[in-house]
Order: structure tokens, then sequence, then C-alpha cells
């Protein structure tokens, strides 16, 4: 009665030990990443020792490197729906090989979201007063519930997907429409949700004028589906070489015009807040102009936004060209535009945010070693399970992962 | 390929043959002894990688008691839930500071809304309401937390960036000058409160927003939130001198705070709603701060309110403030 639990933890089991197992590159690229990773924890168990204080974050400016993070993060965790869309609703075959690796990228994703959230907090030991139920969720009030709620239901909506079409091909039977297709068409309006909600988060207060736009969604929008498909063009090669995993090149065009058409979006709605910032020229834009040209004199942001919008604009530039469509040129756009809006959007948006604080001072924000360090230790946590992810799946995906022969023609003579 | 690959499954009884499958895929087969000591002294050495990287964790110097972990929200604590709260929060003051607090939990009255106002005319800019906001409501001192900023601002606007919080002249007032003193304006629509996930703040019947200081996660949510820059958040542990410990104190005023949560003006909520007044206006020199019961049409605040063209601070924000303003020579 209890095979398919037996069968299905024998699964595991499995992909447990083979997460340990691989090429002489698998050990030194998973050493590297666990020796990172120890070393953020370390910086982290400092952090819970002495508290925030170890961070550049002050009372003026109050969110930090982490929630840069976390924002950028939650924008890459919804761009996985760019290659759910093309598979699913206009039935793009070579892209519905490669949709998996958007949505365990999305696994990967959210699970840093939520250590990006869980180091900020003053009193991680009071993580269950934001569980429904047990705790006590100012929902549907607190932007900051709504991200809690939709975060986790998109974390578990990719896991089951995934799981379900994976364990499905193991066992070598024909997925049950009805048990996965459903959820890949909630997780289409999932992954616009959880990004939405993590801009209405910023652009809900008076308090900053700065994130107090409504372009805040869009732009969020707009620069997560050009960083996310970016990101996925890389892995996709390096899937490709690393685990000998066939793609098409036509997905990787169509993810290239994704990312093209993103990108215009996403420069057109900079421009419009640009313009409404500096053309009005009110009180309000005081913010703006400390991220542009500095502010009194304060001015640790300025080369770090100049640098977002060269790289950007190169980027955008070179994506439009027919020089594209050969693999290192694409890839240098994509890099280009992924550490741009890594800089456009997390630190260029939240730190200025606080700059000048409500009361019109200015403290600037640099953050400490030990803040960069637990951030590295986080990305190279999401690397891990990204890894881990990509090794059980890819022998499943070709075949070679199965359920045992052997072991199943035991179990039916018993 | 595939198949083959499958029932061989280790068919050849070896790790590290010639099989195709071993050469694609290592993973795929049954481990050898070997490889599995191989892999223990992996995991050994990674173990003790882990346990060196948390090292730090020994310099904790106070761990949270089950008791403290399992507490409830204040408003769904039962009044001996409350008071057994109440009697561990006081043993720890008395361990750490050696002294015995009256600690309380003051509730708001009936029929009272609290209102304050302040004459800018007659602020000099001493601050004297800073440090006794300090001295009263137990603020860390190193780090020191202040809950009141004084604003120096050139005389002919109202631009908050055009003042300044620091100014350190032989004498106050200066003339080109005016003063202006902002600290929680106990908002009637407070953004903060709309803002925490948990609701670990919230306003109370008198008007008066408070934080559970045992409830709050630091998230600091609500310090974005806020348009008057009112929040503090402890960002190590509160450091307060023995013999500077205020006694006088309530659950939800001015206990000492934890670290890593969140903390501001109560508007001394541990004296005005047992009838005295707060500390800064206490303090005051000059007589600049008004506070009082809005709903009494007799106290002063009603009187000023009604007589004097009061004014808040941004308006815009649509966050309807307790804290008036007015000028009056």
């Amino acid at each position: 009665m209890f095979k398919w639990l037996r069968d299905y933890l024998y699964f595991l089991w499995r992909c447990f030990v083979i997460s340990f197992v691989g090429e002489p590159l698998f050990y030194i690229w998973m050493t590297f990443l666990t020796c990172l990773a120890l070393i953020g924890l370390n910086a982290y168990c400092k952090q819970l020792v002495h508290g925030l204080m170890m961070t550049g974050m002050t009372d003026h400016v109050s969110w930090g490197l982490y929630i840069a993070n976390f924002t950028y993060l939650v924008g890459m965790a919804a761009a996985a729906v760019m290659l759910v869309i093309p598979a699913y609703v206009y039935k793009r075959h070579d892209v519905h090989e490669i949709t998996i690796f958007g949505e365990l990228f999305a696994i990967a994703s959210i699970v840093m979201c939520l250590l990006f959230v869980t180091v900020d907090l003053g009193r991680p030991d009071r993580f269950w007063h934001l569980i429904p139920g047990i705790g006590r969720f100012n929902f549907p009030i607190s932007m900051l519930s709504w991200d809690v709620v939709v975060l986790n239901v998109y974390l578990f909506i990719n896991l089951h997907i995934t799981g379900y079409l994976l364990y499905m091909r193991y066992l070598g039977r024909e997925p049950n429409k009805w048990l996965y297709l459903p959820f890949v068409f909630l997780s289409i309006a999932w992954a616009v949700s959880i990004h939405t909600v993590t801009a209405f988060l910023l652009a809900g207060f008076a308090a900053r004028p700065f994130w107090n736009t409504a372009v805040m969604g869009p732009r969020f929008i707009a620069s997560a589906f050009a960083a996310g498909p970016a990101v996925i063009i890389i892995t996709i090669q390096l899937i490709q070489k690393v685990f000998r995993y066939r793609t098409s090149i036509e997905a990787i065009y169509l993810l290239r015009r994704i990312v093209q058409v993103s990108m215009i979006i996403n420069m057109f709605l900079l421009l419009n807040e640009v313009f409404k910032e500096f053309y009005t020229d009110a009180l309000h834009n005081a913010s703006a102009r400390y991220l542009f040209f500095g502010l009194h004199g304060h001015d640790a942001l300025v080369p770090w936004i100049w640098t977002a919008l060269a790289m950007n604009t190169v980027s955008l530039i070179l994506l439009m060209s027919p020089w594209t469509r050969r693999m290192v040129p694409l890839n240098i756009a994509c890099l280009l535009l992924i550490v741009g809006i890594w800089i456009e959007k997390g630190m260029g948006l939240i730190v200025p945010g606080f700059i000048p604080n409500p009361l019109g001072e200015i403290v600037e924000y640099v953050p400490t070693w030990n803040e960069i360090l637990i951030c590295v230790g986080i990305w190279a946590v999401g690397a891990i399970i990204y890894t881990i992810l990509l090794r059980c799946t890819t022998p499943i995906l070709k075949g070679k992962l199965k359920i045992n022969l052997k072991y199943t023609q035991r179990n039916v003579s018993y | 390929m595939t198949d083959k690959s499958d029932q061989h499954k280790c068919g050849c009884g070896k790790n590290n043959g010639d099989c195709e499958s071993h050469r694609d895929d290592p993973g795929l087969t049954p481990v050898s002894r070997r490889d599995f000591l191989k892999r223990s002294a992996v995991i050994g050495s990674g173990a003790a990688a882990l346990i060196a990287a948390m090292s730090p964790l020994r310099l904790l110097k106070e761990t949270i008691t089950a008791e403290e972990f399992v507490q409830r929200h204040y408003k769904e604590m039962s009044k001996e839930e409350l008071d057994k709260v109440i009697a561990r929060i006081s043993a720890k003051v008395r361990d750490r500071f050696g002294v015995t607090p009256r600690l309380r939990d003051v509730k708001p009255m009936d029929g009272v809304e609290y209102v304050y106002a302040l004459n800018l005319s007659r602020c000099n800019g001493s601050r004297r309401c800073v440090h006794a906001c300090v001295n009263e409501n137990n603020q860390s001192r190193s780090p020191e937390i202040q809950y009141i900023s004084v604003f120096k601002m050139p005389k002919g606007t109202m631009d908050m960036e055009q003042g300044t919080r620091h100014y350190d002249p032989e004498q106050v007032p200066e003339d080109d000058s005016y003063y202006l003193p902002v600290q929680c304006q106990q908002c009637e629509n407070p953004p903060c409160v709309k803002a925490c996930p948990v609701e670990a703040t919230w306003q109370e019947k008198d008007g008066i927003t408070v934080i559970d200081y045992n409830w709050c996660i630091g998230c600091r949510y609500c310090e974005a939130a806020c348009p008057y820059w009112a929040r503090r958040f402890n960002f190590t542990e509160p450091d307060i001198p023995k013999e500077r410990l205020n006694p006088d104190m309530a659950y939800l005023s001015n206990r000492p705070r934890p670290k890593g949560v969140v903390e501001k003006c109560h508007f001394c909520l541990h004296r005005t709603r047992e009838g005295r007044l707060p500390a800064c206006l206490e303090a005051c020199p000059t007589g600049a701060r008004i506070f009082g019961n809005i709903l009494d049409p007799e106290s002063e605040v009603s009187y000023v309110l009604k007589k004097k063209r009061v004014f808040i601070l941004k308006e815009e924000a649509g966050t309807l403030p307790r804290f008036f303003y007015f000028f009056d020579k």
C-alpha cells in the first residue's frame, strides 16, 4: 500500500546521493560555493551577536544592501514566467524543454529572497510572528505581509510543478494535465503579482516621495523581465556545456527578443521617471538629485548610477544590433544588463529613498564588509541550490535517472 | 544508450569501470566502500568547518528563554499572563541594573485623547526636552537614541531640508533662526501601523501609538513608512548606565528595550495616563509645550486649537497628526 511512498522516498534519496557526486569541476565549484556560504554564515553569526550595528545601516538609511538584493531577486524569480508563457500559452516546443530551468531558477531565487529578508530582521528569533494562524498577521493591510504570502505561495507553486513533472519523468509516466497545468497558469499570474507587491511595498508611502510613484510596478516588471531572461540565456549555455544537455538556439533567440523588448520598456520608464523628477524640479526631487548629481556635496551613489546607465545603454544598443545573434556579444550584452539593472534597481532605488530622510537630513550609506560577506554567502547558497537542482534534473530529463527496472520488478514479484 | 545504462545499473559491479553509464554520469551508480569513506571524511571536515563558522555565537550574551520565545502578543495575553511577563521583566531589570523597577501596565483612560501643541515663537532651541526625554525613557546612551529632533531653521522657510539638527552656538536662540522640534506626531492615520506586518505597533484609544517590544520582529518597515522620522531602531544592545535607569516604567513605554526592536515617543504614557505631564514638557524652560486632553473643552490644548492659528507638519501626507505647531508672540 505504501509502495508509492517508498518509491518517492527512494527517488528523493537518489537525488540526494547524486547531488554529492560529479566530475572534478563539479567538486571544485561546490567546494568553492560552500566556502563562500560558510564565510557568509560566519558573518551572520557575528551580526546575530552584535546586532545590525555590524551593517552600514542607520536610523537614517534603515534598509540597505539586504533589501536591495531582495528586490532584485524577487524580479529574478518572477522572470521564470517569461519561459512559461511561450511554452504553455504559445506552445513553443523548443522553449518547453528549457522552461523547467527557469522554474528551478525561480525556486533558488525565492530561497535567496527569504534569506535576505531573514538576515535583515532585527529579531529573527521572532519569525513565527509572521506565520498566519500562530502569529499575528497584519493582512491585508501591510504590504510586507502580502509579500510574505505571495513569495511563499510562489515557492510552493514552483516546487510543485517542477517536482511533479520531474517525478513523472522519473517514473516514466505521462503527467496528469489536471495536476500541473492549472498551477502553471496560476504561476503566470503569481509571478507578476510577487513583483508588483514588492513594488507596492516601496511605493505605498507618502514619507518617501522617491518611491511614491505609479511607474514603480511597471518598472519593476520591465527590469525583471529584462534581467531574468538575460540570466537564463547565460545559464542555458552553461547547462549545455556542463551537463551536456542540448537545447535549441531558437529558444535562446526568443529569449533575446524578450530581453530586447523588456529593456526598451525599462529604459523608457526610467526616462519617464527622470523627466518627472527633473523637469518639475519641485522639492520632492531631492532624492533623485542626490542619486544622479549628488546633494550638498554628498555623492556616494553618483558614480554607481551613471555606470549602471552606461551599462544599460550599451547593452541595449548591443541587443538591438544583429551582432548579438552570435553568442559572445549576446553574453556580453546580457552580463552588462544583469549588473546594470542590479545597480539601478538595488542600491540605486532602495538607498536614495532614504536620502535625504523625511526631515531633510542627509546621512549617506556605505555597506560594511560584514554586510557584504553575508550577501555573498546568500548568493553562494542560492548557487548551491540551483546547481544541486540542475544536477538532479538533467539526468532525469535525459532519461538516465529513472526508477530502477530491477527494483520495480522485485516489487512486482512481492 | 539509455536503455543499456538502465539495465546495467551496475551490472559490472564496479564503480569506476569503463561501462558506459559510469563514464557518463558517475552519480547514477551505487557507492563503493572506499568512496563512502572518502565521502565521510569530506562530510566530517565540512561539519568541522560549519562549527568553526558558527563559533561567534559563543559570544552571545543573552539567550532567549523558552518562555520569552513563546510569549504572545500584548493584546492576546490575559491579565495573569501579562502579570507573569511583567514579573519576569522586572526580575531581569533587577539583575541587570540592581534596581527594582516599578513596572506596570498602564491602560488608556476613557474620554481622553491626547494632543500636543508647540509654540514655535517660544521655543529657543535649548534642547532640554531632548535630554529630559532620554533620561525619562531609558533610551540607549551609547549609541544615544533620541526621540525628539530639534531643527534650527532659517527664518522665512518651512522646508525642512534648509534646517539642521547640528547647531552649537554659545547661546540660544540665534537671531536669524527659529527652532522646530519634531517627535512622533501620534497620527490619527498612522502609516507605521499600516506598515507593520505583525501588528506589533498599534494606536490606542487615547490616540497614542504604542509598540510591543516583545512582539516587534525588527523589519524596520515602519521606519521607512514614517514621514516624521520619529522611529528609532536598536541596532545593538541598548547601553544604559546603572545609575541612570529610571525605575518608573510601563510595559508599553519606557521599560528597557531589547536589541533589534523599534521604539519611539509614546507621549510618556506611564506619566500622562496617570495624570502627570510628559517629561519634555516639564523640562521646557520657555513653556513652549502644551499638552492635554482634546476631548475636554476646558483644557489648555482645546483653547490653543480653538484660538491660535495652528498648523501641522506635512499635511499633504494625510497622516492627521495630533501634534500641532503655532507661532504666537
